[in-house]
């Protein structure tokens, strides 16, 4: 026999996890004196706040393609998750949260540091379940496992009562494979697949549209072998990017709201639009009433839920996106088409010269933050996992980065999460150690958990920290400037002396304020494995361009505060 | 235009769940109600003639759009096993209602039973004070028969929820769950 906190150890060990990310307390205490018995297998980091824990797991999970494991205790280091467990639900990120609770017998009582978990996570986790005693953990724990990550991935809460941490069980484990409630790969509709078919065949201007659905289901190499068979132009979500290289020929960049001019204007000009692993988000389609209206669409998704819930389609096809894309490029006729693909070279003229080549090589001025990620870019070799923030560092890092492989963009989408940059880095790091890591953060996010510095410390892990500093809330006061008169309401923000900050923990540091400096600052960051934060004072006044603003159609798209493309 | 006005068009739907036995399943799929700005007008809950399997219906009214997505997102729970919605044509639905009068008042009113028989009620209890009675029926029914009621003094009134068979010669969960014990079948075999 063994007790409910040792089996929850052994649990996890069989279901192959290695990294778990927490914070000790008094209702999971059990808990962390087991840990003592198999730290030989288990490598526990310590966070600085249960917020922490929840984003490193995520960046964890993101990089590595498993679910994140987080311990935390019960009543405000459950609360303390709830953040990141939404986030995770949004961004379809597999993570598995394990919350102490108050013994079973003082359930309801309003006793110390009790909070209702299984009521406050239900909406946010894809499955939520109490262990009451210590027989049911080894099932919990496989079917945590099982949830979190098939089908639609997503975060799951186990929330353990003290009594079951030390009661005592006898261990037997059995992994999960079968919830008869649960269908996580559904059978593919041969009918939807031959009308799928049969609209590629006949259409002349083709585009695709794909998501993060691509890496939750690995089918980057299925994904090119169907846009090279039928010479289908692709564009990708944010969450989507990497998931192809960014030299692949038919990759013509980022859709939404601050993507690039061609996919999003083509979206309304293609005659058939082909989403996958993707669910239209508002940030993608602007105002849904005038996207992609003159289209036929074909919608694949795993989540029935999704298809049909913004857009109207032709077909949807349910099931997992390597094995619908496999069977489309199999039966579909190999096609060219080579005026379609350089209608979008015209838009590509236009950004680069009007947006891009002023963001990035500016002639003269403060340093612009595009500049700063393109430099990253050039630095790294493009090798680099990419991390943001939320915010116009986010959208600067998606824009400006230069991809190689997959799972090498970690950020908040759905739910745009500030404070989710630099633990999500930690986790992305210690999932990819082998790899450089580099978090573009702004100086509002990294407050947010700027407390993670401690577990870089402690951890030593080899996060580069580039600071896109502007002492403004960038993005709200992007806004504010454009669609508020400029009433800069709250966002100016009195910044500390980051430098003395990263001292402070041992962590390595440079300040940059001149262009001249920023290629040797990036150098010595590059040069070794170790942590270090680059606070590169950006322009102020800096804004994210092109947009497609709120209230507007994809088409609609602003090249700067005053001019529109056309 | 024509397409739009229909998808927009408020209609009463009947939804029926069939779930495990799982403790918070209930707020969960409330929950998803409240989220698309739907009122629960009739909530029933129970067992089935499954062993470990519940149903849960609920009438609602609103666009077919919202039922149909909130429908899709229960069903989505990992532990629902079916969520289906109909209009009222799609189902034959009963509730029951019981209604406290007055034991000398119902005897003074003198008609009674010509009343009852008239609404198909009869009355499970009656002693010297108060007499209880008993109709199922559609919601307009029963509702008439409290107005008539009315003159005798209705004491208390209550109403449960719908319950709902659908006009399908078989329910399709039963299917579904023949073709899933068949797949944990397979997936024991591999």
């Amino acid at each position: 026999m063994i007790t409910g906190s040792e089996a929850l150890w052994q649990a996890l060990i069989d279901e192959g996890v290695k990294t778990v990310f927490g914070y000790p307390g008094g209702q999971i205490m059990p808990v962390y004196d087991s840990l003592c018995k198999y730290r030989d297998r288990v490598r526990h980091i310590l966070v600085r706040h249960e917020q922490g824990a929840i984003h490193a797991a995520q960046g964890f999970a993101r990089v590595k393609g498993e679910p994140g494991v987080v311990i935390v205790t019960s009543g405000p280091g459950a609360t303390n998750v709830i953040t990141g467990v939404a986030d995770a639900m949004t961004d379809s990120t597999p993570v598995v949260v394990i919350t102490g609770q108050v013994p079973s017998a003082a359930l309801g009582t309003d006793a110390f540091q009790e909070a209702d978990v299984i009521g406050l996570t239900a909406p946010i986790s894809k499955w939520n379940y109490q262990i009451r005693s210590a027989d049911e953990v080894t099932w919990a724990i496989a079917r945590a496992f099982y949830i979190a990550r098939t089908g639609r991935p997503g975060p799951v809460v186990l929330d353990f009562t003290k009594d079951a941490q030390v009661g005592l069980t006898d261990y037997h484990f059995e992994p999960c494979n079968f919830i008869r409630s649960y269908i996580p790969d559904p059978k593919i509709s041969e009918q939807a697949v031959s009308k799928a078919v049969a609209l590629l065949d006949e259409a002349e201007r083709p585009f695709v549209v794909f998501g993060q659905g691509i890496l939750l289901g690995h089918a980057e190499d299925e994904l090119k072998a169907f846009l090279e068979k039928g010479d289908i132009p692709a564009g990708s979500t944010l969450l989507g990017l990497s998931a192809l290289p960014s030299d692949f020929p038919l990759y013509r960049g980022m859709i939404g709201m601050h993507g690039n001019i061609a996919p999003n204007l083509m979206t309304n000009a293609c005659d058939l639009l082909i989403a996958v692993g993707m669910r239209f988000d508002d940030r993608v389609t602007g105002t849904v009433s005038t996207y992609a209206r003159q289209a036929k669409v074909i919608h694949i998704d795993i989540d029935t839920s999704e298809i049909g819930k913004i857009i109207p389609v032709t077909t949807g096809i349910r099931g997992d996106a390597k094995k619908v894309l496999a069977l489309l490029t199999e039966r579909m006729q190999p096609r060219k088409h080579p005026e379609w693909n350089t209608a979008f070279d015209r838009c590509d003229t236009v950004e680069k010269e009007r947006v891009i080549d002023p963001e990035v090589h500016p002639s003269d001025g403060l340093l612009r933050m595009g500049e700063v990620v393109d430099c990253v870019a050039a630095a790294s070799g493009g090798n680099a996992v990419i991390v943001t923030d939320v915010g116009q560092n986010q959208m600067m890092g998606a824009r400006y980065s230069r991809f190689r492989q997959t799972r090498s963009f970690i950020s908040s989408g759905g739910l745009g999460t500030m404070g989710f940059g630099l633990p999500a880095a930690i986790g992305a790091k210690v999932g990819a150690p082998d790899r450089p890591v580099c978090l573009f953060v702004g100086d509002g996010g990294i407050q947010m958990t700027l407390q993670e510095l401690g577990t870089i410390m402690q951890e030593g892990v080899g996060v580069k920290i580039v600071l896109l500093n502007n002492n403004w809330l960038g993005n709200v006061r992007q806004w504010q400037e454009l669609f508020f008169g400029c009433r800069f309401s709250e966002t100016r923000m009195l910044n500390p002396d980051y430098a003395m900050i990263a001292t402070a923990y041992g962590i390595r540091c440079a300040t940059v304020t001149d262009r001249r400096e920023l290629d040797a600052a990036l150098e010595t960051m590059f040069a070794d494995d170790q942590p270090f934060l680059l606070d590169v004072h950006v322009l102020e006044e800096g804004m994210v361009m092109p947009m497609v603003p709120p209230g507007k159609g994809i088409h609609e798209i602003m090249i700067t505060e005053s001019e529109w493309y056309s | 235009m024509v397409q739009l006005a229909m998808e927009n068009e408020i209609k009463e739907y009947t939804v029926t769940i069939y779930t495990e036995n799982q403790i918070g399943l209930l707020a969960q799929i409330t929950n998803v109600f409240t989220r698309h700005g739907l009122s629960i007008w009739s909530l029933s809950a129970g067992a089935t003639s499954m062993e470990g399997i519940h149903n849960i219906t609920i009438v609602t009214a609103g666009p077919e759009k919202k039922v149909k997505e909130s429908v899709q997102q229960i069903e989505k729970r990992v532990d629902v096993i079916k969520a289906f919605y109909y209009t009222a044509d799609k189902i034959v639905y009963r509730e029951l209602c019981l209604y406290k009068v007055s034991t000398p008042a119902l005897l003074e009113f003198g008609d009674s039973e010509a009343l009852l028989n008239r609404y198909h009620a009869r009355i499970v209890e009656m002693n010297k004070i108060f007499t209880v009675i008993q109709k199922t029926g559609y919601s307009d029914e029963t509702a008439r028969l409290h107005d008539e009621l009315k003159n005798v003094g209705v004491l208390q009134f209550v109403r449960s929820g719908r319950i709902a068979v659908s006009r399908a010669e078989q329910e399709p969960v039963f299917k579904f769950l023949r073709k899933r014990e068949k797949e944990r079948n397979q997936q024991l075999n591999k």
